[in-house]
């Protein structure tokens, strides 16, 4: 990365003039409490992290995958974060920022509610107060998360223009900040926007890596072969890889939504998947030039994914420049797919997984399944994998209930003694 | 005209329309009406899938326009369909100028590297500039980030417009104010875009703030009224611009189901109120010891 914040052409800082003074302040302050550790900051956010957090996360051997897909999985669980996701990890960092800062109010964006709900924990255990917006289609499909972020505190303000999903809530939240600028914090939720934030973000997540880096030293006496990652804005991903990117040895895989389908309605502008390392284009959207989904005048399509999590147009800078440069591989997993693996896991491993998460399970099967014997993936996956269990999927029993429902996943069970109930 | 001439014989009234909105036809009308109304500059908006900068009623404009099938192509169509004289500056976003002139099918099939080829903000610049365009403001692209459109539109004798807010200090001033031509449009408060009641004191520091650089300064966001239009420019401002106000009553006429005419007429005669209230602000204006 550059000091402008550039990962080769991508990157930047495209935002309406209001807001860049509040970016050079939140740049000044990364650099001198996040890379300076200015009045001990880190060491501060890495205790909370621990006590308050629940980190560190175990690197645990997965044993029935292992024989399945005859090589050694390990699983980064970061689904024991303390809100059952890595999204802490990056939320209690802005937010303790912003605390060093003297700001006095915290506004955040959320998708699938996991960023919304671990901002709205960090703020209830920093005593901050917080505003989070979400897309109304977003707020119908993930009440429970709605439910949790308004026990710890933060009230939810409904987005309701364009399809009423991530998309939509970042350019009101960016709104907001561009209002109340001067005591507000905006804690967004991925390695995406203005810089400093891509970096900022990558640098709160990177934690996965650095453990799972010295826990498959201490438990393997060795780097993985293989560290694969769900991408959707790709926070989890970029934490997840961080550390293992001068790793030569080590591949990296970003699995992104496939959706129902990698083919494009551009007279509709829908894209039915978020797959936009793998499909989309450069251009400019959320304050970065990054790859994008869009149609050819540059309007941006509404995404999609069975998992709400991954159901963005554009993904973090720095992942697409570390793909374009070949380090990181782009592959994607449809909804069938990942839903089939969400049943896998919860079956053969007793871990229920984010729908995001299950993506990166999906990969392992369609690379290195029992229908895959001796491809060329499989051989490049290597011996020792990790794969990292971004989340768990408490928050979306319900949406994986009805789409298992309506798609007849061969090993899920009898969806009909499940609807009844819900 | 350029666009720093039509701040020459007093204030300049610049009035914005979303281009299209709420349909081709009736849009024209609409921004006949503003320079019948007295419009001395019109900024015409370029809807963008995601309008960060913008508040809720030009959301909701960028919405009509862009189901009414608004595109970069069409809208320079719409330029050439209009029936105006006074100069018209393009408002859109950085990715709709960027993205113009992709390559077409047959250069992407002989590109074999899988890269995605943009030529930047070049072809954007040359049609806009070919349909008779004489400027651009771009609400998500900082200084910073500027050059090359900048570069572009020097080849093609362009101006790019910058918008100061009441936070623009320093050096990111500077840096802006060297790249800036035609005018500066100074953010009267901070936010998105709208109507407001009131007018904001943040307007007469910012002025203050951009005296010493030679370059018309027209403020907007917020204002509403000619009465709004006089004490800005009483308070030094060298022109005004009104979107939000405006694009209310073409709301409100496709809400009503009204004709494109009686739309036209209101705001023809809200155009002409907000031109007198600027010239009757000028009146009162003391005179600027520093920009004699």
């Amino acid at each position: 990365m550059s000091a402008d914040g550039k990962f080769g052409n991508y990157g930047g800082q495209y935002v309406p003039e209001a807001l860049m003074p509040a970016i050079e302040e939140l740049t000044d302050a990364y650099e001198r409490y996040v890379l300076d550790n200015e009045d001990g900051f880190m060491d501060d956010f890495r205790a909370r992290l621990r006590d308050f957090g629940g980190r560190p996360t175990p690197l645990q051997r997965a044993d029935r995958l292992s024989e399945r897909y005859d090589r050694e999985i390990y699983l980064k669980r970061e689904d024991l974060v303390h809100g059952g996701a890595h999204k802490l990890n990056n939320a209690l960092g802005q937010v303790l920022l912003a605390k060093y800062m003297g700001k006095e109010r915290i506004i955040a964006e959320t998708g699938a509610g996991q960023h919304g709900t671990a901002t709205a924990m960090a703020c209830a255990h920093l005593d901050m107060p917080c505003e989070i917006y979400m897309g109304e289609r977003d707020i119908n499909r993930q009440r429970p998360n709605v439910f949790r972020m308004k026990l710890n505190g933060s009230e939810v303000n409904p987005v309701t223009v364009g399809r009423g999903t991530l998309k939509e809530a970042i350019s009101e939240t960016m709104r907001d900040w561009a209002t109340n600028v001067e005591d507000t914090h905006y804690v967004i939720g991925s390695v995406v926007g203005p810089h400093p934030f891509p970096s900022m973000v990558r640098d709160f997540q990177s934690v996965i890596s650095e453990e799972a880096r010295t826990q498959a030293r201490e438990k393997l006496g060795r780097l993985p072969d293989a560290v694969v990652a769900c991408a959707g804005g790709g926070s989890n991903t970029m934490g997840a890889f961080a550390e293992f990117v001068d790793d030569e040895e080590t591949a990296l895989y970003a699995v992104e939504a496939g959706g129902s389908t990698l083919e494009v309605d551009e007279e509709a502008g829908v894209a039915p998947n978020s797959a936009s390392l793998t499909t989309g284009s450069e251009g400019i959207l959320h304050g970065a030039r990054t790859r994008l989904l869009q149609d050819r005048d540059g309007q941006i399509m509404e995404s999609h994914s069975v998992s709400s999590g991954l159901d963005y147009a554009g993904v973090g800078p720095e992942l697409a420049y570390l793909v374009d440069t070949g380090r990181v591989t782009a592959v994607n997993v449809d909804d069938d797919e990942a839903l089939t693996a969400f049943h896998r896991l919860s079956q053969m491993e007793g871990i229920i997984p984010a729908l995001e998460s299950a993506h990166a399970f999906g990969y392992l099967e369609s690379a290195a399944g029992p229908d895959a014997p001796d491809s060329e993936e499989a051989n490049d996956l290597g011996e020792y994998v990790v794969v990292n269990v971004s989340g768990r999927g408490d928050k979306d029993l319900e949406s994986a209930i009805e789409e298992t429902y309506e798609r007849d996943i061969d090993i899920a069970p009898n969806m009909d003694e499940f609807t009844g109930g819900l | 005209m350029s666009l720093e001439d039509a701040f020459a014989d007093g204030p300049a009234f610049i009035p914005y329309l979303a281009a299209g909105d709420p349909d081709y036809e009736s849009s024209l009308e609409y921004v006949e009406a503003l320079e019948r109304g007295g419009a001395d500059i019109i900024e015409l908006g370029l809807p963008f899938s995601e309008p960060i900068a913008e508040g809720p009623t030009i959301q909701n404009a960028v919405v009509r326009s862009l189901e009414g099938g608004m595109t970069p192509t069409r809208f320079f169509e719409f330029v050439e369909d209009l029936d105006v004289s006074v100069p018209l500056v393009c408002m859109t976003y950085y990715n709709l100028i960027y993205r113009y002139g992709e390559e077409s099918e047959a250069q992407r099939a002989s590109n074999t590297s899988g890269e995605t080829v943009s030529n930047g903000p070049r072809p954007f610049v040359e049609k806009a500039a070919e349909v008779g365009i004489e400027g651009f403001v771009v609400p998500d692209l900082p200084a910073e980030e500027a050059g090359p459109l900048r570069e572009a539109c020097d080849e093609f004798g362009l101006d790019l417009v910058f918008i100061v807010a009441p936070t623009t200090r320093g050096e990111h001033l500077d840096r802006m104010m060297e790249q800036v031509s035609g005018y500066v449009y100074v953010q009267a408060r901070l936010g998105t875009t709208g109507a407001q009641s009131s007018v904001s004191d943040q307007t007469g520091s910012s002025l203050e703030r951009l005296a010493d650089y030679d370059v018309p300064k027209a403020v907007g966001f917020g204002i509403s009224s000619g009465d709004h239009a006089e004490r800005i420019v009483a308070s030094g401002a060298d022109g005004i611009i009104v979107g939000s106000a405006l694009v209310d009553i073409v709301a409100d006429g496709h809400d009503n189901g009204d004709d494109a005419e009686t739309v036209a007429d209101r705001l023809e005669t809200l155009a002409r109120e907000l031109k007198d209230g600027a010239v009757a602000g000028a009146s009162q204006r003391p005179p600027h010891p520093e920009r004699t």
